[in-house]
């Protein structure tokens, strides 16, 4: 298709001069068709180029897609002609008090003042520090009553507000406000020196530690001319299914816990620490902070550390096997699974949903199939996706990707692996470009931006969490379900409050 | 039935045996460090440099692990001439200050409060409050539940309501966002209550020390009775400082 948006790959850099800069009405225009044809949105947001701000959009077809503009200060919003851009527009409207007119629920995602001298759009008073102040969307009548949760939930795990709209057990709508674990990540790796920006990356969603930091160095080595070796890539393929594997396993423990089939639960529990060990037996920390650095990776797999891994899965993969027919054998699991929270394709695809949740309402799209890094291109990754959109979906997708990343993790063990390790370097950034790296992390495509200015500072580093997408998907699910049913689907998307918070 | 059960045999027994028997973690571990106080200053110097959190005073020869994240940058960069973290994963705190060390830290049970002891050491409820860390000290203190550490054999739980729970265990930078949950979720456990600041974010602000977003420290909102190194600390950091610091 011809375009006026310019065809750029996964992790290369662009001269910033390069990137088509068009007239707002073109931009506009450009963009909603290529959504509107199928298209999906990876990254818009908005950045200060000296004084000025402009619009960034990095668009999927089966090639990423980008244009910039200046931005103006308000324009008819783009999500009334595509959902996809409603949290984008969203973001926008927070970070630079661009208002988006018309947009059918503009309201805060983040909860923090703009980075400009312009009015906040939602009119809020950040002096009170509590992002659940606001005017939750309402039903009214007779018997409608509303369900608050949140922000400190009853277990341990992260904070957000939850709002369902119900009619006895039925929820009508659930709203989700997040923003409570905002740290401001995006700015203060703006003024931070270079030592601190794999710490900071690494943190940003402490399970999603290896795909973050992956796409954290890729960006570095495009705009360095960094070129990786070939044992790095395996080794950093190994970590990131790793991470895969112990948080699908970690859900599917989680996932049979809230429908009370105990046994799975705690052997799913037990089985996800054995996969983190692997990641620390490689680099001494579960969550593998510390194995990848612009450049290469920190540790290297040597033959004992490589037997090691080849022993432990054989003995795991027989039992996570068991373990997954027990929980898909088991009547009342199936019960509670079937049927239960349906995102049809149909939504899917207007939301934009990505990752397992996507797969599990017959999106087929994998970033390492569809734009393959490291490894990846070496390995066979086929097109699969469930066609039943609920609870189950969701499990058994997950399921069959632990057991496709063992047999990926197997194959990639089964040579030796020679790395020249490397430590954290200072290094110089091109000046005036632009990268974007795309990953296919556990919960889905997780993608960062690098712009730099002239003098090779960074000027934006925008971060796209999976769950920036998916969230939305989470509040689908629950339309017309039964709100005891909540926790099931939560757990079925399991989506991070901190990667989306930032 | 016959699967859950051979499911159940296939599974085996699991928990571990710990305290009772020591654990090995493995070599690539990074743990309590020590610390050669002899090395040329000119080696802790490019060390201090180089910490991507400012953890090593280059004069004084320290370390603060209550900002490193046991990156193990300093090992590397001193090839283990001035640091080198050893597998010791016992590196808890009664005080801030102990954190701030030349490779010692004094053990943990005789500085804890006897009176916690008397109350907590038959049964300790704990809330934990998620602060805007990143999730990964919620994940491994979550793990806790497993077969393998069974804190519940101790009289050890996470419990869903402060107003159930003896203490709080607190996790990540307190955002600006978090703040009035984490001070109204204090004020909801009945006293006399417990603090736990787990992980190098409740300590002092960790990986995003310097963003106005967050508070450098939930020392500086309420007094901590327990400090938990790490980034995040170890599950059996966790435990071990849960044990010492309440059991007798």
């Amino acid at each position: 298709m011809e375009t006026k948006f310019l065809k750029i790959a996964n992790g290369c850099a662009v001269s910033r001069s390069e990137i088509p800069y068009l007239p707002f009405t073109d931009f506009c225009d450009t963009a909603l068709n290529i959504v509107k044809d199928g298209g999906k949105v990876v990254h818009y947001f908005a950045y200060k180029d000296d004084s000025v701000i402009k619009l960034i959009a990095v668009l999927r077809t089966d090639e990423l897609l980008i244009a910039t503009t200046d931005a103006p200060d308000s324009y008819p919003s783009f999500t009334t002609e595509c959902e996809q851009f409603h949290m984008f527009e969203r973001e926008i409207a927070e970070q630079f008090g661009i208002n988006p007119q018309g947009h059918p629920w503009l309201k805060m995602v983040r909860y923090h003042p703009n980075y400009t001298e312009k009015p906040d759009i939602f009119g809020n008073d950040y002096n009170q520090d509590i992002p659940g102040n606001y005017d939750y969307y309402r039903v009214d009548g007779d018997e409608v009553h509303e369900v608050a949760v949140g922000p400190v939930h009853a277990g341990v795990i992260e904070p957000g507000h939850f709002r369902f709209n119900c009619i006895g057990e039925r929820v009508f709508h659930l709203e989700i406000q997040l923003g409570y674990q905002h740290r401001g990540i995006e700015n203060l790796l703006l003024d931070v020196e270079n030592k601190r920006l794999p710490i900071i990356i690494e943190s940003i969603a402490g399970d999603t530690t290896v795909a973050n930091s992956t796409c954290m160095a890729q960006a570095i080595e495009a705009l360095t001319q960094t070129d990786t070796d070939k044992g790095s890539k395996i080794i950093r393929t190994i970590a990131l299914e790793l991470e895969r594997i112990a948080n699908h396993t970690g859900d599917l423990g989680a996932l049979s816990g809230d429908v009370a089939f105990l046994p799975p639960a705690n052997y799913f529990g037990r089985m996800r620490g054995d996969f983190l060990n692997m990641t620390l037996l490689i680099c001494g920390n579960r969550l593998g902070k510390g194995v990848v650095r612009p450049g290469g990776v920190r540790f290297s797999i040597d033959n004992d550390i490589r037997q090691e891994l080849i022993s432990r899965i054989s003995v795991l993969e027989p039992q996570m096997q068991h373990v997954i027919d027990l929980l898909f054998e088991t009547p009342s699991v199936r019960a509670r699974f079937e049927g239960c929270g349906n995102v049809s394709t149909y939504d899917a695809e207007k939301l934009g949903l990505v990752g397992p949740a996507g797969r599990a309402s017959g999106i087929q799209h994998d970033i390492r199939r569809d734009f393959p890094t490291e490894h990846y291109p070496d390995i066979d990754i086929s097109g699969y996706a469930e066609p039943t959109c609920d609870v189950y979906a969701r499990a058994r997708v997950r399921a069959d990707e632990i057991m496709h990343s063992i047999n990926i993790i197997k194959s990639l063990l089964a040579n030796e692996i020679e790395t020249q390790t490397i430590d954290f370097g200072n290094y110089n950034l091109a000046p005036s470009s632009f990268v974007v790296t795309l990953n296919e992390a556990w919960r889905g495509e997780l993608s960062h931006c690098v712009l730099t200015d002239d003098n090779g500072k960074i000027i934006k580093y925008k971060v796209k969490d999976p769950s920036f997408h998916n969230w939305n998907g989470l509040s689908m699910s629950l339309r017309d379900t039964g709100i005891s049913d909540f926790p099931l689907n939560n757990k079925s998307f399991n989506l991070s409050y901190c990667g989306f918070d930032l | 039935m016959l699967k859950t059960l051979k499911n159940r045999f296939e599974q085996g027994y699991k928990t571990t045996s710990y305290p009772k028997t020591k654990i090995e973690l493995v070599e690539r571990y990074r743990g309590l460090p020590d610390i050669n106080i002899d090395v040329e200053d000119d080696i802790a110097k490019i060390c201090a440099a180089a910490c991507p959190q400012d953890a090593i005073d280059e004069h004084k020869k320290t370390i603060d692990m209550g900002r490193c994240v046991f990156c193990g940058s300093c090992e590397r960069l001193s090839e283990e001439k001035f640091v080198k973290f050893t597998r010791n994963f016992e590196t808890s705190t009664s005080r801030r200050e102990h954190l701030i060390t030349e490779g010692s830290l004094p053990a943990l049970a005789e500085h804890s409060k006897k009176h916690f002891k008397k109350l907590f050491g038959r049964s300790l409820q704990l809330r934990q409050i998620s602060a805007a860390g990143c999730n990964a000290c919620e994940a491994d203190l979550n793990v806790l539940a497993t077969p393998f550490f069974d804190l519940a054999r101790f009289g050890i739980n996470f419990v869903a309501s402060p107003r159930h729970a003896d203490g709080i265990v607190v996790t990540g930078p307190v955002s600006r966002n978090m703040k009035t949950a984490v001070l109204e979720t204090f004020e909801a456990v009945p006293d006399p209550k417990v603090v736990i600041a787990v992980g190098s974010c409740a300590i002092s602000g960790g990986p995003f020390r310097g963003s106005p977003e967050i508070t450098e420290g939930l020392e500086s909102l309420i007094q901590v009775d327990l400090f938990i190194p790490g980034c995040p600390p170890h599950p059996l950091t966790n435990l071990h400082a849960l044990l010492n610091f309440f059991k007798s």
